[in-house]
């Protein structure tokens, strides 16, 4: 077995056992699925805004040169520098040469999972510089030296004394459980380095091509810090963040809090056309935008699963998804969790290694439910299964999958088998639930049913006799 | 109506009482049912595990059953989806795809049936009882099944419905995903039934027999009360 | 230098040849209906919004008061100007910050509190010390209560986000029904030449990172107080 589907067996083995931290999360989510549903209320249809933010995305990526170059074009002219990473490698290493030719000491960050994706902060603190996470959750994750829970609430796992220890022993901060003292000590800390940083790396939600903008949503106002008082700016995207057109993001924004965070909007949704204008008193002096490939344009490859490169990162999949709900963020070992990151990380990461993680599903569909932009979930998890099986078919399975079509394929052969199995059901009674027992990993927790004693298709003969 | 029977493998060899209920149920209507006898299973084990060749040959094997069928119903939201949504996909491109395609038309859903294609609602049911209703997933998101089973059962005399806040949420079966990720479908379970016992409900029904086999297993391991029928075996009682 | 576009393009141009995706699983004839509405289908779907003014500054009211917003209407700059002279009694303000602007100035007419503008260029730890930034805003946005900056309309970048308390003077006739209302304004006003930020603001600052309850003043302001003249 490949070590990261072994680990995901590990990982999910203990935070399930964790009652206690599976119904934290639950709870967790509990105030956001009525908010999320208040707020889809007051939408005049939300599946129509479902399907024609799902047009609007599948003109976008199905045309994605072309707006990628418009919108290079755009921001260009308004003096920002664009950079076409077409890996990680590319992407951290074009940062850190803006960092070092522009005499940085201090970086500031907003929240971005594709510098997750890149492990970003670890090669810029290899060389020296010091990188302060500013989103309160990132930052909490940052100083326990972990990465995000949840693409959208980093911190959600940890509870308000976990937070106030962690503060205590990493700030010397005095002992507190109020969660608005806590956010008040982690302001207090980010004012200094807001004014201090010389770069600000952010991310973006959305890249406007008619107009050559980029858009940030957040709550808290560190994306607009890290964005104002530096004097670079280098904003991270996917290419796959591309929208048409301005008014898009009059769709765009409402679905996104509403689906990411339950909001009617978030507190701060923000265009940036380009470095600091003459004749604006502030902002940055350089801007820089990073476009990461990063194994993209596989997934743009397969047009089977294309719609995937929609996605807005809104994190509503992970918060219907039973799987994650129980296991949590840390046993998919993955940047990207849940159903979302189960689809994608195969093309991103090799489908040998990753396609557990389309196997750790009940096919449930609630994602497919939940994504505001209806890309095609639950089904692209059965897709990666077959082109898994195609590719990489695990022997054992190959085999028993072949015996059983060679047994369903002949009736009469499929009848005998069951009746051998009614002859060997009372010994597996004898070794049940013990090491001996072939359906342990059934009947650990669940009792096992008695096959019938006879058929339907035994008594229907019986009693139906001669009629087909 | 010449209705063919359509007896998902696991209610053949496990749950053989819920066809006699579809058939009890469709008969006392007024209606005839016949049950093709080369049946042996929809395909779906080796499907949903990537192997679609091999699933090809069970599905063949139903295909043939149902040649001559005018209209096919299943107990089974998931082995009905397998059929209705799934087989256009795994024959596409296949000599037999049209074929596939035609079985996926003319196959149902037991309660979708009643209600949708048999316009009824009281089929002169009896069953005293607090019941919550279990929305299997296939049935519920591949099948758009959710208002049938509630009005077929609103018409239930002695029967009270209450419904669980976890209705929707999966039980956690999913095929082989049971017994490969076994910690993970028992966390499932543990919520399903915590959600069952919480509406103080003494049976808990569901249009699914592999869901009820998972909800099932766990209520009985914990020594619970509740208990569990399938739908068409509510319908059957009088 | 560019890096690998190149490369990227080559990429994309390769998978997307000759290789259609399935169109989305939408209920075409609804999609289609609504793109003939004047080219903005997204209205059909958002949130109603009503037609008149009275209607929207009351949804504005609603809507941003439930996040917290300080919302004032009143009928004339001089009324505005006594709320202000309450808020800073109230704050004990020592310092202002401000831009040029034809109603912040008329709002600080008088005040008597030292006070500092960005139009200019600023120096940061003057901006940080100071307890209140005052701004005027490019439009008030109904559906979402909500109001839109820009470089021009809020002085700059981090005057509307740095300051604990961020004061807002606005006119009626700035009221849109919504956000496509608004982008409509800003491509009106700056035509091809965009400021190189502008953006909207819906509340004050707040963050659920801790157990996911609801702390106001993140990083950005604390307080957001709208005063709306008509």
């Amino acid at each position: 077995m490949a070590t990261q589907a072994a680990d995901f067996q590990t990982l999910s083995r203990r935070y399930t056992a964790d009652k206690p931290f599976r119904a934290f999360i639950q709870k967790a989510l509990g105030g956001y699925y009525n908010k999320r549903d208040e707020n889809k209320a007051n939408f005049q249809d939300w599946q129509g805004a479902r399907d024609l933010a799902a047009e609007t995305k599948y003109e976008a990526v199905n045309n994605l040169d072309t707006y990628l170059l418009e919108f290079e074009e755009k921001i260009v002219a308004r003096g920002a520098k664009v950079f076409w990473a077409p890996n990680a490698d590319a992407a951290r290493d074009y940062i850190l040469k803006v960092a070092k030719e522009n005499n940085v000491r201090s970086i500031i960050k907003s929240k971005t999972m594709t510098s997750e994706e890149i492990h970003l902060n670890d090669a810029l603190e290899k060389e020296g510089f010091g990188v302060f996470e500013s989103d309160l959750g990132e930052y909490i994750v940052q100083l326990r030296k972990e990465a995000p829970f949840h693409l959208v609430f980093p911190a959600m796992h940890l509870t308000r004394g976990q937070i106030s220890d962690l503060f205590q022993k990493e700030l010397g901060s005095p002992a507190t459980d109020e969660p608005e003292e806590l956010t008040m000590i982690a302001r207090e800390v980010m004012r200094r380095k807001y004014c201090e940083a010389d770069m600000g790396i952010s991310g973006t939600n959305f890249a406007v091509a008619e107009t050559g903008m980029i858009s940030i949503t957040e709550n808290e106002g560190n994306a607009r810090l890290t964005t104002s008082l530096p004097k670079i700016h280098v904003a991270l995207l996917g290419i796959e963040k591309i929208l048409p057109k301005l008014e898009d993001l009059s769709l765009f924004l409402p679905m996104l809090a509403t689906a990411g965070a339950g909001q009617t909007m978030t507190c701060y949704n923000t265009m940036y056309a380009g470095p600091r204008q003459p004749g604006e008193p502030d902002g940055p002096e350089q801007m820089h935008v990073v476009l990461l490939d990063n194994r993209r344009t596989e997934l743009l490859a397969d047009a089977e699963q294309r719609d995937a490169l929609g996605c807005i990162r809104c994190g509503a999949c992970l918060n219907v998804c039973p799987i994650f709900k129980n296991v949590g963020g840390y046993s998919y070992g993955t940047t990207y969790g849940g159903p979302i990151g189960s689809v994608i990380t195969p093309h991103l990461r090799g489908l040998k290694d990753w396609k557990h993680l389309s196997a750790a599903s009940s096919l449930c569909g609630a994602c497919t439910e939940a994504c505001p932009v209806k890309i095609d979930l639950h089904h692209h998890l059965l897709q990666n299964r077959r082109n898994g099986a195609q590719s990489s078919p695990n022997p054992f399975e190959k085999i028993s999958f072949g015996g059983f079509s060679l047994m369903m394929g002949r009736p009469t052969l499929y009848r005998f088998a069951a009746g051998l199995g009614r002859i060997f059901q009372p010994l597996q009674g004898l070794v049940n639930g013990t090491i001996l027992d072939p359906l342990r990993a059934w009947t650990g927790s669940r009792k096992f049913p008695t096959l019938s004693s006879t058929s339907f298709h035994d008594q229907w003969k019986k009693e139906r006799g001669g009629r087909r | 109506m010449r209705i063919s029977l359509f007896v998902p493998c696991f209610v053949d060899q496990l749950y053989p009482n819920v066809a006699w209920s579809v058939v009890r149920v469709l008969e006392g209507l007024g209606h005839e049912v016949v049950f093709p006898e080369g049946q042996s299973c929809c395909g779906q084990p080796p499907f949903n595990s990537g192997y679609w060749d091999e699933a090809r040959s069970s599905a063949r094997v139903t295909m043939k059953a149902f040649r001559d069928a005018d209209v096919v119903v299943g107990p089974s939201g998931s082995c009905v989806t397998m059929i209705k949504v799934f087989y256009p996909d795994l024959f596409k491109g296949e000599d037999d795809e049209l074929e596939a395609r035609e079985l996926a038309a003319k196959t149902h859903e037991f309660s979708s049936f009643l209600v949708n294609v048999l316009g009824v609602t009281d089929v002169g049911a009896k069953f005293d009882g607090k019941v919550t209703f279990h929305d299997g997933c296939h049935g519920l998101r591949e099948l758009g099944i959710k208002s049938e089973p509630r009005a077929l059962l609103a018409n239930v005399q002695g029967l009270e419905l209450v419904e669980m806040s976890e209705a929707e949420t999966c039980c956690g079966f999913g095929g082989t995903f049971a017994v490969k990720y076994a910690p993970i479908s028992t966390a499932m379970d543990e919520v399903k039934c915590a959600s069952i016992l919480s509406t103080g409900a003494d049976t808990v029904v569901s249009n699914d027999s592999s869901c009820l086999m998972q909800i099932r297993g766990m209520l009985e391991k914990e020594k619970s009360t509740v208990r569990s029928l399938h739908l068409a075996e509510i319908l059957a009682s009088k | 230098m560019n890096g690998g576009r190149a490369i990227i393009l080559g990429r994309i141009r390769e998978a997307l040849r000759n290789n259609p995706a399935p169109r989305p699983h939408t209920s075409h004839s609804q999609v289609d209906a609504a793109a003939s509405q004047n080219g903005h289908a997204q209205r059909q779907w958002l949130p109603k919004v009503g037609a008149t003014l009275p209607e929207q500054i009351a949804l504005f009211a609603k809507i941003s008061e439930g996040l917290k917003t300080e919302f004032h209407h009143v009928s004339t700059i001089a009324a505005a100007r006594e709320v202000f002279a309450k808020l800073a009694a109230q704050g004990e303000w020592k310092k202002i910050a401000s831009h040029a602007h034809h109603d912040t100035d008329a709002l600080l007419e008088g005040t008597g509190i030292s006070s500092i503008r960005t139009e200019n260029g600023y120096v940061i730890d003057d901006l940080e010390s100071c307890d209140v930034g005052v701004t005027g805003c490019e439009v008030l946005v109904a559906q979402t209560g909500g109001i839109m900056v820009s470089v021009e309309s809020a002085g700059g970048r981090a005057l509307s986000v740095l300051p604990p308390h961020h004061v807002v003077i606005a006119r009626a006739s700035q009221m849109v029904p919504d956000l496509t209302a608004a982008f409509e304004h800003v491509k009106k006003r700056y035509g091809k030449r965009f400021p190189s930020f502008m953006g909207f603001i819906t509340g004050p600052s707040r963050t659920g990172d801790i157990e996911r309850i609801l702390v106001l003043g993140a990083h950005g302001p604390k307080r957001l107080t709208v005063l709306l003249v008509d």
